[in-house]
């Protein structure tokens, strides 16, 4: 059995190694050693437990046949999962850690002797509170993530659900959190704590349905906030350290993710997350939308174009993770390349359902991170580029952004495609974007249009190359 | 006076979040869906209140309701640690610089 303070240094050993698995992101080169010093900390984290506990009977089989079963399902998903669909599988892990707090948190309720943490009915005051914002955290993280995967996943529609009074019922089931984490405190009633878990659901479920499935960025960081914070708020009940300094770690990485997304669509967290967005004005743009002319063209006009460009930028987006067109794209541009063209990739922050989605499917078609830039960073080629191939991406290269101040995405920070030479834009049809807004690239001089499907498109222009 | 052991655990706690904050400021933005990977990996660390949990029923019956509770929630944890670790290793193993040779 190992005592407490050799443990305590083994918990804190394993806390720096999940600081160093951060810090290896950094760049791609250090980033698989992060992965490993990662891997390393939890195994130290869970041997240390054994170790500490020293009860190696019946009940430590059982501990390890769980831990195998969970671990099978786990490696299975992670093996088979698609690369497009990052973003559900993210929201899924999160509802997982949520779920896993609400159940720490319950046995530790039901069982405090076995956490050092007072006896039934009679738990100590400050491991009482700790343990509440736990579940309660918790709880949220869970069915808030349940939304967001079903409507990532295409379960729920991706549309946002508003109803009259939403906001002051929201603030009212708030509120009730805090009351009933004050009546438990006081009562120790068990009746009391179960009623904190169902309300504590309940809010999570009412907090997303109302944002739309193009806020799913700030949405899915913020929930990986919130697991942070959750595991935080267990680690303090638990007094160990592992825990604390990896909940704070996740809970402000969220937190950033969701300020970096928020800024790239220059709207405020709280606009965000009252929700609503895109609802209301797509009604208003379809009735006011006048005919205008466009230019449309085929895979063989936009083989013409490509090939007598000498540099092309490609700004891909959502539409591109939904047709699975990273292959065929990695296809083509090989093919430019063969002919001494110039190619680099301009990635939007908030392109695609989560941070970093569209990296993540480019690195899957083997595009060479080194080709792929970030907005602030290729922003100022396009005026000499001479082809932009937009490709599932809309909203986030609306020149209206920077021209027109009653625009709802006024002010979001754009990819300065329409300063091309030529703009080849690939979609479906002219229907708006997200934002419920008409892309004014579409009627530009310069701007071709290719309606079709991103993946078919694309293969039958590398044919024509 | 003796400290309550609490602040040191909030001091712990607070200086995290600032090692939290310049950490991830430093995440290469291309890396940002493996760092919600990884860090859903690494919350899943919870696994050792659930191991507590889990292995707190006394010898004659180990499944009382507190250690179910515990048992379901090493499953879940499990589920995120091998599923967050390996899918953020798949996903590492794609990056790949440009070929010098082309």
């Amino acid at each position: 059995m190992l005592s407490a303070n050799l443990s305590a240094i083994f918990y804190l050993i394993s806390g720096v190694l999940f600081i160093l698995a951060l810090r290896g992101l950094s760049s791609p080169e250090t980033s698989r050693q992060g992965n490993f010093f990662g891997i390393l900390g939890m195994i130290i984290a869970i041997t240390v437990t054994f170790l500490s506990i020293g009860n190696f009977s019946t009940g430590f089989i059982a501990v390890l046949m769980f831990l195998l079963i969970g671990g099978l399902i786990g490696s299975f998903i992670a093996y088979k999962i698609p690369m497009t669909a990052m973003p559900e599988l993210v929201a899924g892990f999160h509802s997982l850690v949520g779920l896993a707090a609400v159940f720490v948190a319950i046995a530790a309720f039901l069982n405090p002797e076995a956490f050092n943490l007072g006896s039934p009915n009679n738990i100590k005051l400050g491991s009482l509170i700790e343990m509440s914002i736990g579940a309660a955290v918790g709880a949220i993280t869970f069915s808030g993530s349940i939304i967001a995967f079903l409507k990532l996943q295409g379960i729920m529609s991706g549309s946002p659900i508003t109803f009259k009074g939403q906001h002051l019922l929201n603030a009212l089931i708030l509120i009730s959190i805090i009351v009933l984490t004050y009546l438990l405190c006081s009562t120790q009633s068990s009746n009391l704590f179960w009623i904190l878990l169902a309300v504590s659901f309940l809010i999570g479920f009412l907090l997303i349905i109302p944002i739309g499935g193009a806020d799913m960025p700030v949405v899915i960081s913020m929930l990986n906030s919130y697991s942070g914070w959750a595991a935080a708020g267990i680690g303090f009940t638990l007094e160990n350290t592992a825990l604390i300094i990896t909940g704070a770690l996740v809970g402000s990485s969220g937190a950033i993710l969701s300020y970096i997304m928020c800024k790239g669509m220059n709207r405020s967290f709280f606009n965000v997350i009252l929700g609503g967005f895109g609802a209301t004005e797509q009604s208003a743009s379809i009735q006011n939308k006048e005919q205008r002319p466009v230019k449309s063209g085929n895979a063989d006009d936009a083989a013409f174009l490509m090939k007598n460009a000498s540099s092309v930028i490609i700004v891909p987006g959502y539409g591109m993770a939904v047709a699975q067109a990273q292959h065929a794209l990695k296809e083509m541009v090989d093919n430019l390349k063969k002919n001494d063209i110039k190619v680099s990739y301009a990635i939007h922050p908030v392109a695609g359902r989560m941070p970093g989605h569209m990296n993540v499917l480019l690195a899957e078609a083997n595009v060479p991170y080194d080709e792929v830039f970030e907005l602030e960073d290729i922003n100022n080629d396009f005026a000499n580029a001479d082809v932009a191939f937009v490709i599932g991406a809309n909203d986030v290269t609306n020149p209206v952004a920077k021209t027109d101040p009653q625009s709802p995405i006024y002010g979001m920070p754009v990819l300065d495609v329409e300063k091309c030479k030529s703009v080849l834009f690939i979609k479906r049809s002219l229907s708006p974007g997200y934002a419920g807004i008409d892309n004014d690239l579409f009627y530009k001089e310069n701007t071709l249009m290719l309606f079709a499907d991103a993946k078919k498109m694309t293969e039958d222009i590398t044919k024509n190359l | 006076m003796e400290i309550d052991p609490f602040i040191f655990r909030l001091s712990i706690f607070i200086l995290s979040i600032f090692i939290g904050y310049y950490v991830v400021w430093s995440v290469t933005p291309s890396l940002h869906t493996p760092l919600m990977s990884v860090t859903n990996a690494i919350s899943s660390v919870i696994i050792v209140g659930a191991i507590i949990a889990g292995l707190a029923g006394n010898s004659d019956s180990i499944f009382d309701t507190s250690s179910i509770f515990g048992f379901l929630a090493i499953s879940l944890a499990a589920i995120n640690i091998f599923g967050g670790f390996l899918v953020t290793q798949r996903m590492l193993a794609m990056y790949k610089k440009k070929k010098k040779d082309k």
